[in-house]
C-alpha cells in the first residue's frame, strides 16, 4: 500500500467511491482495504490487542481470553471484575440467575460452557450426586484458608470427605419493606401476607424461586422453610394463589421495582436489603420473626468447564479478602472468611443487615438438599405462576 | 426420457438435498423427540424418564389460565398491531415523498438493530413507577399502575412487533394501481368509499400476511409477558419457560408444548381457509 494514503485519513466521499468501484469489480480487495486504510486498521488491530489485554498473569497464555461466569444478580463490584481482566487478559462473561433450580436445569441439559458458576449451600450435595461439578484442587486456589471459614457456613463444601467448592458469602433471606408507604411494620411472614392482601395491596414482589417464595408462605403457615409435606405443601400453595391478584410482580430481579416506588415490600437477600437502604433510607430490611433462609453462596466449577485454568485463576482471585472486603462493600453480603471481615470498615462490620444479631437468626433455617429436587415444590411454584 | 430431462432431475435433487436435510435434523426430528417426551414420566431428579402414560395430557388443566392469557392476547395484540401498523404503512405506501421513503423505512426497521430484550427492558422504565405514571401525577392524575398489567404487555407487544405488520401492507399497498383511485374518484365515489371498496380490498393480502406472521410469533412470545407483566401476565410461553428451566418437568412441558402445536395448526389451517376463500377470479398469494 502506498505511502501517501497512510498520511491523512479518507474522505467519506473517496471511500463510497471506491467503495463503488470494488462493488463493480475495478478494484481488487485489497486494493480497497489498502486506499481506504481499513486493512491498516485491521492489521493494527490484530496485533496490538492480545498485547493490549493480557498482562503479566497470563504471558503464556495458558489461562486463555475467556471465562463464562454464573452467578445473581447485584452480587458483584464490576470494578472487581474488570481488575481481574486487566491483570490476566481473561474477559469475563456474566450470566445472572434468579434461582438455583435455573442453574440446575441448566448443567442438567448440559453444554451450558460455564467455567464457574455460584450454588447456594442446599444444591451441593445434589450437584455432586448428578455427577455435575468437580472437586477441587485446593493448591490451585492458594488464597483459600480454610481455617478462616466458619464451619457453619463452609460445611455444604465437602461432600463424602472431598471439597467440592470454597464459599463466597453468607447471609439471609427476609423482607425488606417500604416504610414510606407501609407504617404498620411487619415482623413476620404471617405479616408480610397479610399487608399483602390488606392495605399494601398490589405492591408485593415474591421471588420467582421456589425455595425462598414457597418458603416463605410456609412460615407464614407455621411450617418449616423447607417443608416437602404435601399437605403443608397444599396449604402454601393455596396461600400464594390467593395473594396472587395482590402482587406487583414474581421476579427475583427486585430491585428495579422496589427503586422505582412500584413495589412496597419484597422477599429479599440481606445484601439487597444493604443496597437498597444505602441508597434510600425508607427501606427497611426485616429478618422474620416466624423462619426463613440462612444460607452460603460458593464458588463451583461445572465438570464440562471449558477454560479450567482461567476458572481457578478466577476463584483465587476472588478468594483474596481484599477483595472480599471490597465486594461485601459494593454488594453487602458478609463474608465467612474471618480475613475479609477484619479488613471490613467497623461501621460494616457492626451492620446489623450484614450481620445480625444471633438471636434474630434462631428461626432460621439453612435450605434443605430434597427442596432442590422436590417434584411437588417444583410443580407448586410452577402452577402458582401459571394460576 | 431425454439425457436433459435427466440432468435436471438429479440437479433439483441436489439442490433440494440442503433444504430437506435441514428439516428432517431440524424440524422432524426435535418434533418427534417432543412427542415421545410428552407421554413420559418426570425423572425423580428432573428431566425425562421414559414410559408410556397420558398423565402429561390430563394434568394440562392446570395451565388453562396461561392458555387463556395467550388465546386472548395474542389476538388482541394482532388486532392492535394491524391497527397501529395499517395507518403508517398506507402514508409510507401512498402519501409519501418518494425522497423520503427509503429513510423513513429505514426509520421503521432501526429499533430492530438493537436486541429486542434490551427495548423491553427499556419499557420497564417507561411504564414503571417513574416514568409515564409520574408524569401522569404532574397533570394530577395518581395512582395509575401501568407496569405488569396486559395493557403494559400490549404496548410492548405492537412496539416489538409493528415492523412485521407494516411491512407487508405496505409492499401490498405499494403494487396497488393508482389509476384505480382516480377512476373511483372520477366516477363519485368519497374518498372514504374508495378506501372500502378498493384500497382495502387490494391490500387485504398485505394484512393476511401481517396477521399470521405477528399471531404466530406472539403465541410462542414469553420476553414480553415476563418483562412487561412481571410474572403476572403469563403466557404459555413462559410456563414453558418455567417447565424447562425451572421444575425441569420435560414430559409436562412436551405435553404443552405438543398442544401448542396442535392448537397453532388449527387456528392457521382456518384462519388461511377464512382469508383464501374469497378468491377474486386471479390466484390471490399471501404476498
Amino acid at each position: 500500500m502506498s505511502k501517501g494514503n497512510d498520511d491523512k485519513p479518507i474522505t467519506a466521499k473517496k471511500f463510497m467511491k471506491e467503495f463503488h468501484r470494488y462493488q463493480k469489480g475495478s478494484i481488487t480487495r485489497r486494493h480497497f482495504l489498502g486506499v481506504t486504510g481499513l486493512g491498516t486498521a485491521m492489521a493494527v488491530m490484530g496485533t496490538a490487542a492480545p498485547s493490549l489485554w493480557s498482562g503479566q498473569a497470563n504471558a503464556a497464555g495458558e489461562l486463555g481470553d475467556r471465562l463464562v461466569f454464573s452467578t445473581w444478580p447485584n452480587y458483584h463490584d464490576q470494578a472487581n471484575l474488570d481488575e481481574f481482566t486487566a491483570k490476566t487478559g481473561v474477559n469475563i462473561q456474566v450470566n445472572a440467575f434468579g434461582s438455583n433450580e435455573e442453574m440446575l436445569a441448566k448443567l442438567q441439559a448440559g453444554g451450558t460452557g460455564w467455567d464457574v458458576f455460584v450454588p447456594t449451600n442446599y444444591t451441593i450435595s445434589n450437584y455432586v450426586e448428578l455427577d455435575l461439578i468437580q472437586e477441587l484442587d485446593l493448591s490451585r486456589i492458594p488464597y483459600y484458608d480454610a481455617a478462616a471459614n466458619n464451619p457453619k457456613f463452609a460445611g455444604p463444601a465437602t461432600v463424602n470427605g472431598k471439597v467440592y467448592c470454597v464459599p463466597k458469602n453468607w447471609g439471609t433471606t427476609g423482607f425488606i419493606v417500604n416504610t414510606k408507604k407501609i407504617k404498620s411494620q411487619p415482623k413476620s411472614w404471617k405479616d408480610f401476607f397479610d399487608v399483602t392482601m390488606g392495605k399494601g395491596s398490589g405492591h408485593t414482589i415474591l421471588h420467582d424461586y421456589q425455595l425462598t417464595t414457597i418458603g416463605a408462605a410456609l412460615c407464614a403457615l407455621g411450617y418449616s422453610f423447607n417443608s416437602i409435606d404435601a399437605k403443608e405443601l397444599a396449604e402454601a400453595e393455596a396461600l400464594l394463589i390467593k395473594s396472587k391478584p395482590h402482587l406487583f410482580a414474581i421476579t427475583s430481579d427486585y430491585q428495579p421495582g422496589m427503586r422505582s416506588g412500584d413495589g412496597w415490600m419484597s422477599i429479599c437477600w440481606n445484601g439487597d436489603g444493604t443496597q437498597l437502604n444505602n441508597d434510600l433510607p425508607e427501606m427497611h430490611y426485616v429478618i422474620a420473626t416466624d423462619g426463613g433462609e440462612i444460607w452460603t453462596d460458593f464458588y463451583a466449577i461445572p465438570k464440562d468447564a471449558p477454560h479450567l485454568n482461567a476458572a481457578y485463576a478466577f476463584i483465587n482471585f476472588m478468594q483474596d479478602p481484599n477483595i472480599q472486603a471490597r465486594e461485601a462493600a459494593v454488594h453487602g453480603y458478609a463474608p465467612t472468611d474471618s480475613r475479609a471481615i477484619a479488613l471490613q470498615p467497623p461501621s460494616l462490620a457492626s451492620d446489623p443487615i450484614l450481620h445480625p444479631a444471633e438471636n434474630l437468626m434462631n428461626g432460621l433455617e439453612f435450605g434443605a438438599a430434597q427442596t432442590l429436587t422436590d417434584p411437588i415444590r417444583a410443580e407448586v411454584m410452577a402452577r402458582f405462576k401459571s394460576a | 426420457m431425454s439425457k436433459d430431462n435427466k440432468a435436471n432431475r438429479w440437479l433439483t435433487a441436489a439442490l433440494l438435498t440442503p433444504t430437506s436435510l435441514w428439516f428432517l435434523v431440524m424440524l422432524i426430528f426435535p418434533l418427534i423427540v417432543i412427542l415421545v417426551f410428552s407421554f413420559g414420566e418426570r425423572a425423580a431428579v428432573g428431566g425425562y424418564a421414559g414410559g408410556f402414560t397420558l398423565e402429561q395430557y390430563a394434568n394440562l388443566p392446570s395451565r388453562l389460565k396461561a392458555f387463556q392469557n395467550t388465546m386472548l392476547i395474542a389476538p388482541a395484540g394482532t388486532l392492535l398491531s394491524l391497527i397501529v401498523a395499517y395507518p403508517l404503512a398506507y402514508f409510507l405506501a401512498l402519501r409519501v415523498d418518494r425522497k423520503y421513503k427509503l429513510i423513513l423505512l429505514v426509520l421503521v426497521i432501526v429499533p430492530f438493530w438493537t436486541s429486542l430484550l434490551v427495548r423491553t427492558y427499556a419499557w420497564i422504565f417507561i411504564l414503571g413507577g417513574r416514568g409515564i405514571p409520574t408524569l401522569l401525577e404532574f397533570i394530577g392524575i395518581e395512582g395509575v399502575r401501568l407496569i405488569n398489567t396486559p395493557g403494559a404487555v400490549l404496548v410492548g407487544i405492537v412496539y416489538g412487533y409493528l415492523p412485521l405488520m407494516v411491512f407487508p401492507i405496505f409492499v401490498s399497498l405499494e403494487k396497488l394501481d393508482k389509476t384505480l383511485l382516480e377512476a373511483s374518484s372520477d366516477l363519485g365515489g368519497s374518498p372514504f368509499k374508495t378506501f372500502m371498496q378498493i384500497t382495502l380490498p387490494l391490500s387485504k393480502p398485505g394484512i393476511a400476511t401481517g396477521c399470521m406472521l405477528v399471531f404466530i410469533l406472539l403465541m410462542g412470545e414469553f420476553l414480553i409477558p415476563a418483562f412487561l407483566g412481571g410474572g403476572k401476565v403469563f403466557f404459555i410461553g413462559n410456563a414453558l419457560v418455567d417447565l424447562f428451566l425451572q421444575s425441569r418437568n420435560w414430559p409436562f412441558g412436551a405435553a404443552v408444548s405438543v398442544t401448542l402445536v396442535v392448537i397453532m395448526l388449527i387456528t392457521v389451517s382456518f384462519y388461511m381457509r377464512m382469508t383464501l376463500r374469497n378468491k377474486t377470479g386471479r390466484d390471490e398469494s399471501l404476498m
